[in-house]
Order: C-alpha cells, then sequence, then structure tokens
C-alpha cells in the first residue's frame, strides 16, 4: 500500500540552515548536509529544501548544496525558492535535485510549469501555492505571502494540473506558525478537485495535527518544519503512533 | 568497470553517487565499445520514452543494449524501455521483457509517487531485504505483470515493480532513492 509521506523542510540561506535545529549539536545545527542526513536517517520519506537567498552568490552556493546533497542522501529531495525559469530548474536537476518546486514565477508565468514538464517530465515539477482566506473565499498570495492576488485557489490547483504539474505543494498562511492544525477543509477540497498529489503545509503542532489530516483528507502527505526541528514531535516516534492507528506510513 | 548508459533521461547522476556511497566507481557514458566492455551495465532514467527510444536508436544503442550478455540493470523509464512496447508515444521498446507498459488510469492519484511495499520478492536482489520493506516510486505508466515479473507492486493495478529475464533485471521504484534499503539492493546486484 501506498505510503503517507511525512516531510521535512528546511530554510536555506547562503548555503546554511537559516533556523538550526535546537537538538544538535551548535556547530552542525546549520550545516544542511548534516540535517538531511539525520532527517533521512531518523525516517523523513522526503525532504524539502526551500532558498530565500536574495543574492547571485547566494543562489551559486545553492547549486553547490544541491550537489553535496545528492552525493550524500539516498532519499528524494525537493528544492524551491526563487526558481524563474526552465534554466533555473535544469540546473538544480542536473545538479541532483529530485524535484523542483515552483510558486510565485508559476503564477505570472503559468507556461514555466509546462516548459519544465516537457522537458524532465511532470514528476520534477511541484507548484507550490501559498493560500490564504479572505472573507471565506481561499486566494492564491504570491512573493512569500506579501501579495494578494483575485485567483482562487481550487481554480488555480486545477490549472497548474492542466500544465502539467506533477505534484501541489498547499501552505496555509492563515495556519502556517499557529501549531493549531492543518487547514482540513480546503485540503480536502483542493485533493478531490485534481488528480495528483497533494502535499499538505502550515500548521502542523503536534501528532494529532497529522492524524487529523491523514484521516480527514485524501492528502499523499505532510510537511512541517518547527515542531521538528525543535524536537516538539520526533519522526519515528509521530511514525510509531500513526501506524498504531493504521495510518500506512513507512 | 561499471557503466552507466548517458542518454537523454534525467537523474542519472544521482546513480552515479549511490553507487560511491557503496564505493563502486562508475562511468556515465554512450559509447557502445565502454557499454560493452563493462562488467555491469546499469540503464536508468527518468523521462519520456518515445524520445528516449529516439536517441537510443540514433546512437546505435538500442542494437548494443538488447544484445549485452553481462548483467544490466534498467531503472524506471530503463524498465519500460526493455519492455517490447510502451503507450507513451505509442514506442517500439527493446523487446527484452515480454509484456507492455500502460498508462495508469487516475483511479487514485497519478502519477504513483511515494513508498510502496512489493508483494513478492522473487529475485537474488532482494537478498536480506525484509518483505516489509518500502521503495520509492515515481511514475505514470507501468509495465503489465507477465512471467519476466520479479516482483509486483499494487497500485490501482498490479503492476511490474521488478523484471528478471536471463541477464536483464529491472525495478520500476529507484533503488537509488529508497533509502538503505535500495542500497542493499545495488549491493545485491553489483555482487552478482
Amino acid at each position: 500500500m501506498l505510503k503517507k509521506r511525512i516531510i521535512p523542510c528546511l530554510d536555506i540561506k547562503d548555503g546554511r540552515v537559516v533556523k538550526g535545529v535546537q537538538f544538535l549539536a551548535l556547530k552542525e545545527a546549520g550545516n544542511p548536509v548534516a540535517l538531511a542526513s539525520f532527517y533521512s536517517k531518523s525516517g523523513a520519506d522526503e525532504l524539502v529544501f526551500l532558498d530565500i537567498s536574495a543574492t547571485l552568490e547566494g543562489r551559486k552556493t545553492l547549486v553547490d548544496l544541491v550537489k553535496r546533497l545528492s552525493k550524500e542522501i539516498n532519499i528524494p529531495f525537493t528544492v524551491g525558492g526563487g526558481i524563474q525559469s526552465v534554466e533555473d530548474a535544469q540546473l538544480l536537476l542536473q545538479s541532483g535535485a529530485d524535484k523542483v518546486s515552483l510558486n510565485s514565477a508559476a503564477v505570472s508565468h503559468p507556461k514555466l510549469i509546462t516548459q519544465i514538464a516537457e522537458a524532465f517530465g511532470s514528476q520534477s515539477v511541484v507548484v507550490a501555492i501559498d493560500i490564504k482566506k479572505v472573507d471565506n473565499n481561499w486566494y492564491v498570495f504570491v512573493k512569500g505571502g506579501t501579495e494578494s492576488t483575485e485567483i482562487l485557489a481550487i481554480d488555480w490547483a486545477r490549472k497548474a494540473e492542466a500544465l502539467g504539474a506533477g505534484e501541489l505543494l498547499i501552505t496555509s498562511m492563515n495556519n502556517d506558525g499557529a501549531k493549531d492544525g492543518f487547514a482540513l477543509d480546503i485540503t480536502r477540497q483542493i485533493c478531490q478537485a485534481v488528480s495528483i498529489p497533494v502535499i499538505a503545509s502550515g500548521g502542523a503542532g503536534s501528532a494529532n495535527d497529522f492524524i487529523d489530516l491523514f484521516t480527514k483528507t485524501e492528502v499523499s502527505a505532510g510537511l512541517a518544519a518547527s515542531i521538528f526541528h525543535f524536537n516538539e514531535v520526533s519522526i519515528p516516534d509521530l511514525k510509531t503512533l500513526l501506524k498504531t492507528l493504521n495510518i500506512p506510513v513507512r | 568497470m561499471i557503466a552507466i548508459v548517458k542518454y537523454n533521461a534525467g537523474n542519472i547522476t544521482s546513480v552515479q553517487n549511490a553507487l560511491e556511497r557503496l564505493g563502486y566507481s562508475s562511468i556515465v557514458t554512450d559509447d557502445p565499445k565502454l557499454i560493452q566492455q563493462a562488467e555491469k551495465v546499469i540503464f536508468p532514467g527518468v523521462g519520456e520514452a518515445s524520445s528516449a527510444m529516439q536517441y537510443l536508436r540514433a546512437k546505435g544503442l538500442d542494437e548494443i543494449i538488447k544484445n549485452l550478455t553481462q548483467p544490466v540493470l534498467g531503472i524506471c523509464l530503463g524498465q519500460q524501455l526493455l519492455c517490447q512496447f510502451s503507450e507513451e508515444g505509442n514506442t517500439e521498446c527493446l523487446g527484452i521483457f515480454e509484456t507492455s507498459v500502460k498508462k495508469f488510469e487516475p483511479k487514485l492519484k497519478v502519477p504513483h509517487m511515494g513508498w510502496n511495499t512489493l508483494e513478492t520478492q522473487n529475485s537474488e536482489l532482494y537478498n536480506g531485504i525484509s518483505s516489509e520493506e518500502n521503495f520509492y516510486f515515481v511514475h505514470s505508466y507501468y509495465a503489465e505483470v507477465c512471467a519476466d515479473t520479479s516482483a509486483v507492486c499494487n497500485y490501482i493495478v498490479p503492476f511490474s515493480a521488478s523484471m528478471q529475464k536471463d541477464n536483464f533485471y529491472a525495478t520500476q521504484f529507484h533503488p537509488e532513492k529508497s533509502s538503505t534499503v535500495g542500497e542493499q539492493l545495488l549491493l545485491n546486484f553489483l555482487k552478482l
């Protein structure tokens, strides 16, 4: 049976992890390769690296990092943040990333999804969608959530699939950081609207939130950052708990 | 020497990196001579069937691969190209395994993406690997179950998770991305 995936997300700036992981020795806490290796050994099913470098120098460092990760890590990983063109995607995929994640650039240039899917296959294209509930409707937000659009989340999810996305990563801005659970209703609606896998993100505060996510929606994976980084929930403990409830995990 | 067949398919670096982690050096090449002389050949790939076959034919690699006598391991698209025919681009393939490749009906999420277990593990490639273990899959097309199937995975339909015939071995999943279990499988192949 296909397993539900648990995916830790690491924020990267200039080749280093931005929020250090609390339970690791300080000198290792900022090292993405050491952290990736730790998570992969503790049962993470995939990893996501989100680059928030603003400079060209930072982007070059990212490519070097992807090469090092590919040498060390024996599970799939996705790289996102600042991908604007087929060339950007190509560089990361050829350096060893399994998938690239597109966000704002896909909204402003939807054809980019198709171009990357045609060049490298749909399985390599994750479309990340930041969404926020305004007046009872869920809208797409861009540029790190700082800019609103008039695009409804469901519409964009369907369109991204039609354009060639292999997977969607949905982050609820209302839930992100609140540690009060995932946005179950909209996640459920998006899962039903598309036939590609959906990853839910934003709001994980406890193991119970993953139980709710996997029992109340058809989502393929749950992504979280701080609860794993601060060891509030460990991946082995979380998986043991999910298994006892017959939720399929590796 | 281990040769990894170079063609217009993605993520070949990951296979080479996995071999390196296991202490084996390899070359990525489309040179027919080097491929023929290699002790082991790995035929990996993520990509589209018709353009991949076109490339292999243009380079004369189709005949070379079919006639190899050393152990060959096809991975993902590599397994599909070793079958007779693929619905993807209506492509005539290499014809080692006597089955064809079809597209999943989207009764569940497609691509089949993530970790899944296998129903049978009938190959020395699974030595030391428990039947409970999971492997990483990502694909929208599958090889139908046939006499050459060495492991079945069930997703939407039962399909060939791995195949074996004479010196030809193949997996639909990615051993190079399947954690330590995948590394064990690669090691079993390298030690054949």
